[in-house]
């Protein structure tokens, strides 16, 4: 079973987010409105959209995180739901228990929605094919492979800051090889149909093949940002580096990070973002990631409508019924 | 009923139902879709000095679980605080009454408000909830596979439509 047979339901609703790969446009476009129609919620006292009222959402986090958590467990309050934090990495797991018999614990406990990040690819895909038909998984990042709602709030920040994606050229750079986030963000621009979609990195941090992703692939930063709309920095990732990916961080700095300079290459109105956590002075200057052209922490606060947005559309039940067609009794004028 | 009806005459009635509660200074408040496009002609028709507020219930309905997310959420905007406010909310029909009881909870979400006045262009039978308009258009009977629609936006209408059976 592919990923996208797992995601959809027979009348083609998102079931499960696991990646965006394979997803049709118009379902990332639903995302992005959804979650435009949950930014209005700032603006009330009482901050929620009781949909998921008397659900119970668990973010069971293999790996750690503060924004990524913080955001979903934000977006599962807003929602109404009741949220549970779990890092198996000091608990069961230790004890030898596995994947799914922690899922299946879980699940015996009324669980509806499972928020998961695992460093291991392919884990979310695992916990789905394996849960009942009521219980609903989102991918918050596994491993090298998918970090779907990462790159859909990307998405949103672009079409906020910049409007339509077919005019628009985007460059993404860095760490691209142990970034699951880029290639989320890849198959989202692309989906979506972004005007070029560039990639920016040394050889030793792109995957082999990247072109056939429909990208375009660039060694040198200075040529790569010539013209572009959008930059998206990406973290370098030394946690998965066992090797010489780069010869030093202050030589990675020199070629890869993104300086005054470099950014004078792209368009005056160009947008900077970044996933987070930033390593300042390594692949971002502070004087970009604190300027005027950076839209980083705007990134974080549409993070929760968009998460929002897909708890939403993942738990919602069947779809509407087609409207059964009307005979209009009476009929003239009106629209 | 002509073979759709306009509805001029109901919003004349309805205007004419409000103003007792003009002088409390109200903010009008129209639910999508219909609602609002009734809102938009009374808030004109009676001048009122406050901008005219919208609700999408799509968050608050109670057959989310059911049905799924509504594919076209327009979004709420309330430009002016509710609390300590008189509201004047705005609805095309008044059928169920789980609409209003929605909207009721997403103003409250809002705020508190001082009071709230519920004015509808038709109230029909079928009520499932004990919610009642404060000031009405017209009333109608109608059969159990019965609709009645407002058409719209520009030239207001209201026509009945039968399930196809």
């Amino acid at each position: 079973m592919t990923a996208p047979d797992l995601q959809l339901d027979a009348d083609g609703r998102l079931k499960h987010l696991l990646t965006i790969e394979g997803l049709p446009r118009e379902l990332l476009v639903q995302i992005l409105d959804t979650a435009a129609s949950f930014i209005t919620l700032a603006e009330k006292e009482i901050k929620k959209a009781p949909l998921l009222r008397g659900k119970t959402v668990v973010n069971l986090f293999f790996e750690t995180s503060t924004r990524t958590r913080t955001t979903f467990e934000i977006a599962a309050k807003r929602l109404a739901a009741d949220v549970i934090n779990l890092n198996p990495q000091h608990a069961s797991t230790r004890k030898g228990e596995t994947l799914l018999d922690t899922i299946h614990n879980l699940e015996a406990m009324h669980t509806d929605l499972f928020v998961v990040r695992h460093p291991n690819s392919g884990a979310a895909f695992l916990i789905a094919g394996h849960v009942p038909p009521h219980v609903h998984i989102i991918n918050a990042g596994d491993g090298r492979h998918a970090h779907p709602t990462q790159a859909m709030l990307d998405m949103f920040t672009i079409r906020a800051h910049k409007g339509d994606f077919g005019a628009l050229r985007v460059a993404i750079v860095g760490d691209l090889l142990h970034s699951r986030v880029a290639r989320s963000q890849i198959h989202a621009l692309t989906t979506l149909g972004a005007g070029e979609v560039r990639v920016i990195a040394p050889k030793t941090l792109l995957p082999v093949g990247v072109e056939r992703l429909g990208v375009h692939p660039y060694h040198d930063m200075r040529a790569g940002l010539e013209d572009v709309d959008v930059i998206i920095m990406l973290r370098l990732q030394r946690e998965r580096m066992h090797g010489a990916f780069i010869p030093s961080a202050q030589e990675f700095f020199n070629l890869y990070g993104l300086t005054p300079d470099k950014l004078a290459r792209a368009k005056p109105d160009a947008i900077v973002m970044h996933p987070g956590p930033m390593n300042r002075g390594l692949e971002i200057d502070s004087a970009v990631a604190d300027g005027p052209q950076s839209v980083i922490l705007p990134q974080v606060t549409y993070g929760i409508a968009v998460r929002m947005a897909v708890m939403a559309l993942v738990m919602g039940g069947s779809p509407l019924p087609p409207r059964r067609p009307r005979r209009a009794a009476l009929k003239e004028g009106g629209a | 009923m002509t073979p759709t009806e306009a509805v001029e005459p109901l919003l004349a009635r309805l205007a004419g139902g409000l103003q007792p509660y003009l002088e409390r200074r109200p903010i009008m408040v129209g639910i999508h879709t219909g609602g609002v496009w009734v809102a938009e002609r009374l808030h004109r028709r009676l001048a009122l000095p406050e901008p005219l507020g919208t609700l999408d219930i799509s968050f608050y309905r109670d057959d989310f679980t059911r049905a799924g997310l509504n594919p076209e959420v327009r979004g709420s905007q309330l430009p002016v605080p509710v609390a300590d406010r008189h509201i004047l909310l705005v609805d095309d029909v008044l059928h169920t009454g789980r609409t209003i009881r929605a909207a009721l909870n997403e103003i409250f979400d809002y705020g508190r408000p001082a009071s709230v006045v519920l004015a509808v262009l038709v109230e029909r039978d079928g009520r499932e909830l004990p919610i009642q308009a404060d000031v009405v258009g017209r009333h109608m009977d109608l059969g159990p596979h019965q609709h009645v629609k407002l058409l719209g936006p520009e030239d207001l209408r209201l026509a009945i439509l039968e399930d196809a059976v």
